[in-house]
């Protein structure tokens, strides 16, 4: 076993554990920390997959500064320990046998589908590898200049929201 | 710099949402310096940049072909639907401005949301490529998830974008999920790349569970079942003319890119998703009507019927033939305004708070306010699909279609559950008519409620609403064959 | 070199646990933070398939997955906020003026 498998396998565990204790925790504000840790540990995958650009995006703007904002929000309303009740015990019985198994479905069959890919890696003629930060701003600023505009008015229309829905009333 | 000439033809090419964009962002600008009593002039800047909106359409008509490599693509098919798209924001604008002043929401972020949703679906309309489109889709979305929760005070308004936001974010994560994977299917995520790759590798495992995704995350946004169980509350709870705004234009954009994405980039595999498309039909058409016949509300009613609608507009997409795109589109277009006509209606008649939104409170309407009953009455009778109405000429092209493509099981179905809808529909056309109204209106009459609700007079600019929805239901229903045409060369483009 | 596979099988396990997460929990905030771990699959099937490839247009589509998310977010945020003042409440099983 190599290093970067190594790394592959603590790093996609602790995604992993962190994002099963995302859905278990009782407190939102645990539930926020797991879901900061998946973030942490997918950057380090995304380093080893030698992207370093999303890898730091991934730690500045969904660590740092989406998280950030949960985390706020929890603290402002304070919600506090969500009880157990009986209301979700036809989700238990029905919905999660259910999802399970078209899960375990789309695994199964995702798994055969992936092993037929066309990919680079196992026909060995394209140059797989590193993407370079340059590649990938050149990409951005000119081939998909048209969308990287879209996402600025995407932007202006969160600010929007975020100004219409919490503005006290005059 | 001087622009080069390619790329000025690339901005002619997006003109339209190149004008939305700089109007909203105005609106935005100006809105601080408006005085609160003259806001309802934002509206009137809104929809005037609607209108220059629709003329830049003859710009683009002249610049056919690929903008930005191919990310964006004008053609007939992106024209129709652009025609669709902004001539029903531009009525919903014009049916706002009214509402907003009543209920106190008279502001400029309104009308600039409004115009962002629609630069978005203008973006869905023409998208080449499934990142753009996904972006265009966001950009309405988003919007319309606020402009749901913008009767802050009002609970349901809350619980209605609170809904709309969680289940819509949940698809949009599908439909995602379902790029990804076509994109590692195929390697490319331009629908023509997609098409091609197909065509040579055949339908692998990988690309089919994606376009499986991505129908459960177009699903959602189009309304059909087994995903359309949040629609009835958002479209009940979210402020009138908004939810006139989400019956319509972006269901049209939505369907839009299910047709670029079903028929040119999933176009090679199309015996693969017929049947889903074909079980989709009938569920959703069945959800839809039955569960209207138990409505009481009449918000709720259409809500349910716009449900039913996109059924038969599946029936036209399951065709899978060139008369079927075109049957969609014209569906599409006579939908759009019927149910625009029909959710103005509502809006005028539930008052301030939108209070009166029962059926009971429509009983004697028609001898209150006689033109306002017969334009109902016209709307809900294009919803039924009598003849000469825009409403019958799109059941009788998808129908057409249907049965060209031999899915005769599919469109008999269909016909069994118009003849169930009409139930519903001619339910308050004979309350409109032939009720007396009821003495009380509402848990808040109290002792004085023998005195008879009045709605209150209709605004200059609802009229403007009413009458175009009217007269182009009557057009589409009378003189079909320009629509039609214009149309089946849509259709022809796509391909 | 880490094969492909190895990256898809952890982005479909993040993909599942975010789908439990919106099904299961009542907490609207748990249930948009589920929404975002599935945005998290979605890029590390993109970043894993734009190496596969060697092609740089999958990590250009994260980085715009990542920028709508952030907008997804805001937006979110500012509804459950606008809610709660009103009801006091961020259950969904709360939600119950409106028949589901």
């Amino acid at each position: 076993m190599t290093l970067p498998i190594l790394l592959f396998f603590v790093f996609a565990g602790i995604a992993v554990g962190g994002a099963l204790s995302l859905i278990f925790a009782r407190e939102p504000i645990h539930s926020a920390l797991a879901l900061i840790l998946v973030m942490v540990a997918l950057a380090v995958l995304y380093l080893l997959m030698g992207a370093g650009f999303i890898s730091a995006v991934q730690i500045i703007v969904y660590a740092g500064a989406i998280m950030v904002l949960f985390v706020f929000v929890i603290m402002l309303l304070n919600a506090g320990v969500e009880n157990r009740t009986q209301h979700s015990i036809m989700a238990r019985w029905l919905g999660i046998p259910l999802a399970v198994f078209l899960i375990g479905d789309l695994a199964y069959w995702m798994a055969r589908g992936a092993h037929a890919l066309p990919l680079a890696e196992r026909s060995g003629s394209l140059a797989a590898g590193p993407v370079s930060t340059q590649d990938l701003s050149l990409h951005l600023f000119q081939s998909y200049l048209f969308p990287f505009e879209i996402t600025s008015i995407l932007i202006l229309i969160a600010v929007l929201g975020a100004v219409v829905l919490a503005r006290r009333e005059p | 710099m001087p622009l080069r000439a390619d790329m000025m033809a690339d901005l002619c090419r997006i003109a339209p949402e190149l004008i939305l964009c700089v109007f909203g962002i105005l609106l935005v600008a100006l809105e601080p310096f408006v005085p609160s009593s003259s806001k309802r002039a934002l509206g009137w800047l809104a929809f005037s940049g609607s209108l220059v909106a629709i003329a830049s359409l003859w710009i683009v008509a002249r610049h056919p072909g690929p903008a930005y490599g191919g990310l964006i693509q004008v053609d007939n098919f992106s024209l129709f639907f652009h025609g669709i798209i902004l001539g029903s924001v531009a009525v919903v604008i014009l049916g706002s401005i009214n509402y907003l002043c009543e209920e106190r929401l008279q502001r400029g972020e309104y009308y600039a949301l409004v115009l962002f949703a629609a630069a978005g679906m203008g973006v869905l309309a023409g998208a080449g490529e499934l990142i753009t489109s996904f972006l265009g889709l966001e950009m309405s979305s988003i919007s319309t998830y606020i402009l749901a929760a913008f009767r802050r005070d009002a609970r349901k308004s809350n619980e209605s974008a609170l809904k709309y936001f969680i289940l819509g974010s949940f698809a949009t994560a599908f439909f995602l999920y379902g790029i990804a994977m076509t994109y590692g299917a195929t390697g490319t995520t331009r629908f023509t790349g997609i098409a091609q790759a197909l065509s040579i590798s055949g339908p692998t495992l990988l690309a089919v569970l994606g376009l499986g995704m991505m129908l459960v995350g177009l699903g959602f946004k189009v309304v059909i079942a087994p995903f359309q169980i949040y629609a009835p509350d958002v479209y009940e709870g979210a402020p009138t003319p908004v939810t006139a705004l989400l019956a319509s234009a972006p269901k049209v954009a939505a369907f839009a890119l299910m047709l670029r994405i079903f028929y040119v980039a999933f176009g090679p595999v199309q015996h693969i998703w017929f049947w889903a498309i074909w079980i989709s039909a009938v569920l959703t058409m069945c959800a839809g009507n039955f569960a209207a016949l138990l409505q009481t509300n009449v918000k709720r009613m259409l809500a349910y019927s716009s449900i039913a609608h996109a059924g038969y507009i599946l029936v036209a997409f399951a065709a899978s033939t060139e008369l079927g795109i075109a049957a969609v589109l014209f569906y599409l277009a006579a939908y759009a305004l019927m149910k625009i006509g029909a959710f103005t209606v509502i809006t005028h008649v539930g008052g301030r708070g939108e209070r009166h939104l029962e059926l009971s409170d429509y009983a004697g309407l028609a001898k209150k306010q006689p033109a306002i009953a017969a334009c109902f009455t016209l709307f809900l009778l294009s919803l039924l699909g009598l003849p000469a109405t825009g409403g019958f000429m799109g059941k009788f092209y998808a129908f057409q279609a249907g049965l060209d493509s031999r899915i005769i099981w599919l469109v008999v179905i269909a016909a069994l559950n118009s003849i169930v809808g009409a139930y519903y529909y001619l339910r308050v056309i004979l309350t409109m008519y032939f009720r007396e109204p009821a003495g009380e209106s509402g848990p808040d009459a109290g002792l004085g409620s023998e005195i008879e609700w009045m709605p209150q007079p209709v605004a200059a600019s609802i009229w403007v609403v009413l009458i175009i929805a009217a007269l182009g239901t009557l057009y589409l229903g009378i003189f079909p064959s320009r629509v039609m045409e214009f149309a089946l060369r849509s259709a022809a483009s796509l391909r | 070199m880490i094969p492909t596979t190895h990256y898809l099988y952890l982005s479909l396990a993040l993909f599942t646990i975010g789908i439990v997460g919106v099904l299961t929990r009542r907490n609207v905030i748990v249930m948009l933070m589920s929404i975002e771990l599935i945005l998290n699959a979605v890029n590390i099937n993109l970043v894993a398939f734009s190496r596969a490839y060697g092609a740089v247009a999958g990590q250009v589509f994260a980085i715009f997955i990542i920028t709508d998310a952030a907008a997804e977010a805001a937006v979110g945020l500012g509804i459950i906020l606008a809610f709660f003042r009103n009801r006091e409440t961020v259950l969904a099983d709360e939600m119950d003026l409106l028949k589901w």
